[in-house]
């Protein structure tokens, strides 16, 4: 069903791209529950691959799966070389819906610097160039203004952007995004455009999953998913009104 | 001017004229610093539930210990452990909400323990000292035992600090970050066991709970970063410490009871004080923005 897609548009300015996740006949699922079967696929650094479905199409599923917070079901799946999970350093996962608890002391700020922790283990102190990541994070996804304010006081577009700016922080070479603009007016919408652009442009390779079919517009590769792969291939080919049709049950306005 | 002071003699005269009374908040303090560092990530990772259970679960295993003359605190250990496994399998496994073979769990233990306990020929008494404590009878010995668990919990804090906090936010968060949840949420709970085996010798299986989530949780209205959270946490547990054991004293009331009182007392008033407050941040909150498609 699924086509591994061959020729991908890559500009040449770009480091010499390498394969950074890799699955083939992978079945994933929650313990028996098999959700999507043989997933194929190849992506290189520097490319987006849009994951588009509706709620409980499988898209939260594969991005978990290639997180490592589920095991595959059956067949293989590598990320940067390693099994999903073995490289905490290099790949950063943002969850659909972030728990935030109004107990919470914790401001914006520390939130993001949180997102240090995988590269600062559990007492290596952070350094000046850890603040000026996090500084820079922030600054990128608009969460400077409330960097002080307590998680709790803030509104979820707010804490959207500063659970972005958390998973930025890593400065992962792998970037898993749950729906990213939930939650985010106009303005939050194009920041996250221009950030995933310039994520790509450093070689970092981009699994986006939405079910807005405009973020698909500059993939390098789209998976159509209804709990099975309904097409998966560069976007002028996946979405095809056939497709959308089978995805959605209905084709969208785009 | 002298007599100025005198007027203020009872804050400070049971101490300075009482050992018994001095080691008592010298006890209790300890018990309240002890308390606040495990007690800020167990109301952080919301584990107040758990920690109940695991005050509850050792009383079985202090009353087998009284029962056969061995002391009390190695009882208590056996119980917690036995109690960490209990509680692991159950959220593990068991299908039943978590909640609910927990809180069966705890009172299982709870009635085995009154069960071991009304075998002894001192059943009041016994009882009495696991579920209330003997603050008043506090020797040197027992104080270093504290000095000892403070070492411990706050190493446990320090080395722990940063999954502990990641965890509390989300365990995904933590996972991805390759720090191990189930270690450290297994290092989480040993440290809440030894808070809860350090302190039921002086303020009582049933009330150590109190000192555990009450200071915390006022820190906790308070406090913007985890660090001054867990200082306020221990600043209230202290107070309270000092303004129980006074208020004991001079009104001949149960010791360990009025502490805890006067902790959740100031949770209550800090509560209600920030209410202003917390209704302007959550104003803020309707602020979510419609997700198109």
């Amino acid at each position: 069903m699924a086509s591994s897609p061959t020729n991908m548009n890559i500009p040449t300015d770009m480091p010499t791209p390498h394969v950074t996740i890799s699955a083939s006949q992978l079945d994933i699922g929650h313990g028996l529950h098999t959700v999507a079967h043989d997933i194929n696929m190849q992506m290189h650094s520097g490319e987006l691959l849009v994951l588009i479905g509706t709620n409980g199409s499988g898209k939260s599923t594969l991005l978990k799966t290639l997180a490592g917070m589920i095991a595959p079901i059956r067949g293989e799946v590598t990320v940067l070389g390693t099994q999903p999970g073995g490289s905490p350093r290099r790949v950063a996962y943002l969850p659909q819906h972030p728990v935030s608890s109004h107990t919470l002391p914790l401001r914006a700020r520390d939130i993001v610097a949180m997102g240090r922790y995988a590269h600062l283990g559990l007492f290596r102190r952070a350094q000046r160039a850890d603040r000026l990541i996090v500084d820079d994070t922030m600054h990128r996804t608009g969460a400077t203004e409330f960097a002080e304010s307590p998680l709790r006081d803030l509104s979820g577009g707010q804490q959207q952007r500063t659970h972005l700016a958390q998973v930025l922080a890593r400065q992962a070479e792998v970037l898993l995004l749950d729906e990213p603009t939930a939650g985010l007016d106009l303005s939050g919408k194009y920041a996250i455009a221009e950030i995933i652009a310039a994520e790509r442009a450093r070689g970092v390779t981009v699994v986006l999953a939405t079910h807005d079919l405009q973020d698909a517009e500059s993939a390098t590769a789209v998976m159509l998913l209804a709990q099975r792969v309904v097409a998966f291939g560069p976007p002028s080919a996946a979405l095809s009104d056939d497709n959308v049709r089978a995805c959605f049950g209905f084709t969208q306005p785009h | 001017m002298i007599s100025q002071f005198a007027l203020l003699e009872p804050l400070w005269d049971p101490f300075s004229s009482n050992e018994f009374l001095r080691n008592a908040l010298l006890a209790s303090s300890l018990v309240a610093i002890i308390c606040a560092i495990a007690g800020t990530y167990v109301v952080l990772r919301g584990l107040s539930f758990i920690g109940d259970a695991l005050a509850h679960g050792v009383i079985p295993g202090i009353a087998i210990a009284l029962l056969f003359g061995v002391p009390g605190v190695i009882g208590a250990a056996i119980g917690a452990v036995i109690m960490m496994g209990g509680v692991s399998t159950i959220t593990a496994k068991v299908r039943l909400s978590s909640d609910t073979a927990i809180g069966l769990l705890f009172v299982g233990m709870l009635a085995l323990g009154v069960i071991i306990t009304s075998r002894s020929t001192s059943f009041v008494g016994d009882i009495t000292r696991i579920l209330f404590g003997e603050l008043l009878g506090v020797t040197a010995a027992d104080l270093g035992w504290q000095l000892v668990v403070l070492v411990v919990v706050a190493g446990i804090a320090i080395v722990a600090h940063r999954p502990f906090v990641l965890m509390s936010l989300d365990d995904g968060l933590a996972r991805t970050s390759g720090f191990s949840v189930k270690f450290f949420h297994g290092l989480m709970l040993v440290m809440v066991a030894m808070a809860i085996v350090g302190s039921f010798q002086l303020v009582g299986t049933l009330l150590v709970l109190g000192m555990l989530i009450a200071p915390a949780a006022t820190g906790a209205l308070l406090a913007r970063r985890v660090s001054t959270m867990m200082l306020s946490a221990m600043l209230f547990g202290v107070v309270s410490s000092y303004v129980g054991l006074l208020a004991s004293y001079h009104f001949d009331l149960a010791a360990g009871a009025s502490i805890v009182f006067t902790a959740v007392y100031l949770f209550g008033f800090v509560a209600v004080l920030t209410i202003p407050r917390r209704l302007r941040g959550h104003g803020e909150l309707p602020h979510q923005h419609e997700h198109s498609h």
